[in-house]
């Protein structure tokens, strides 16, 4: 449900952007979904369409690209792309393990139209 | 008329984690330490608290930043009564707080001397994880009626936390709760994070709970500013 604030952050994020580089109204945005992000993308969709309307996002298309999890073990250093959650690393299987990338939610570009 | 490709790569709560910082220098200014409490609701977030303040009172001073859903005073009221500053921050609905609700919070409370401040978050274990408020440390509550399976279904909030709190223990003798279980889902997502067993209702464990605390509101106290 945390969702809703984060689609509000999105608008604002994207609204300053494009005012900022003299856009009449945003076509798409594109965005990166990490898979531990956290953030359910129809869940965002949902929400958007709430929350752009009368802006200058308002019927703009929300482009989602997921981005898998990548661990590294603390033990091996080996780096690996998460299969399963809570999986120990699949090399020397200890649970020494931290998550490098794909928890975020990060938005990449807008198409604008002047 | 044309159409143009806008490059930006912002985290969508780059905001949020600014602010956050920021809250967390005005923290480091006056030496105080923040910890962030998460926990489902009813794992026993408020009487971990009230046992905190029993715990430390005498030695520290204390306030409190409480984030409830509802405009409900019950916990801020409890705490009121223990005469700690405290501060009620009504999310309006929403799941959680966030860097901006807590800098409301610090602002209506005096916080000149303050050793600790204590924040309460919304109860919600998917939530609160993704926004960062500012505070030093974060620390979940888990209930042994909840279940040894949490790490394993809401693993977000165990990743960012330095304390995980294993509450009720006096309920082990009557609940199907693998501790191993448990301890090795925590241990997979955050390797070396602290787990204390504890007892809000009889006291067991709460001294190493408070031991816990009072070494790092030292350190904070005694740090360079």
């Amino acid at each position: 449900m945390h969702e809703y604030a984060i689609t509000e952050a999105l608008l604002k994020t994207a609204s300053e952007y494009a005012e900022n580089n003299g856009a009449k109204r945003v076509l798409s945005l594109n965005l990166v979904i990490g898979d531990l992000s956290g953030i359910i993308d129809e869940s965002v969709q949902f929400y958007w369409d709430m929350v752009s309307e009368d802006t200058i996002c308002a019927g703009s298309i929300l482009k989602f690209e997921k981005q898998s999890a990548v661990f590294r073990c603390l033990a091996c250093q080996s780096e690996f792309p998460m299969v399963e959650e809570l999986a120990p690393c699949p090399k020397c299987g200890s649970i020494d393990i931290r998550v490098i990338s794909g928890d975020d939610f990060t938005l990449k570009s807008i198409e604008i139209e002047k | 008329m044309s159409i143009e490709k806008v490059q930006i790569v912002e985290k969508i709560l780059d905001a949020n984690d600014q602010m956050a910082l920021e809250n967390q220098q005005v923290f480091d200014q006056k030496n105080i330490l923040a910890i962030n409490i998460m926990a489902s609701p009813g794992a026993g977030k408020t009487s971990l608290i009230l046992r905190t303040i029993e715990g430390l009172a005498a030695d520290y001073k204390i306030a409190v930043i409480e984030g409830d859903t509802a405009p409900v005073t019950i916990d801020a009221d409890k705490i009121y009564e223990r005469g700690i500053p405290v501060t009620q921050i009504n999310t309006g609905g929403d799941c959680h707080l966030d860097a901006l609700m807590v800098r409301k919070g610090m602002q209506a409370l005096n916080l000149e001397g303050v050793d600790l401040v204590i924040i309460e978050n919304v109860g919600n274990l998917i939530c609160p994880a993704a926004f960062k408020l500012g505070s030093h440390l974060n620390v979940a509550i888990a209930s042994i009626p909840e279940g040894d399976d949490k790490p394993y279904k809401y693993p977000n909030i165990y990743r960012g936390i330095q304390c995980l709190v294993l509450n009720k223990t006096d309920l082990l003798p009557y609940v199907d709760f693998n501790l191993e279980y448990f301890k090795q889902g925590i241990r997979i997502l955050n390797p070396g994070v602290d787990i204390l067993p504890l007892s809000s209702k009889t006291g067991e464990g709460m001294d190493a709970w408070l031991a816990w605390l009072c070494k790092r509101i030292n350190e904070k106290k005694h740090a360079q500013k």
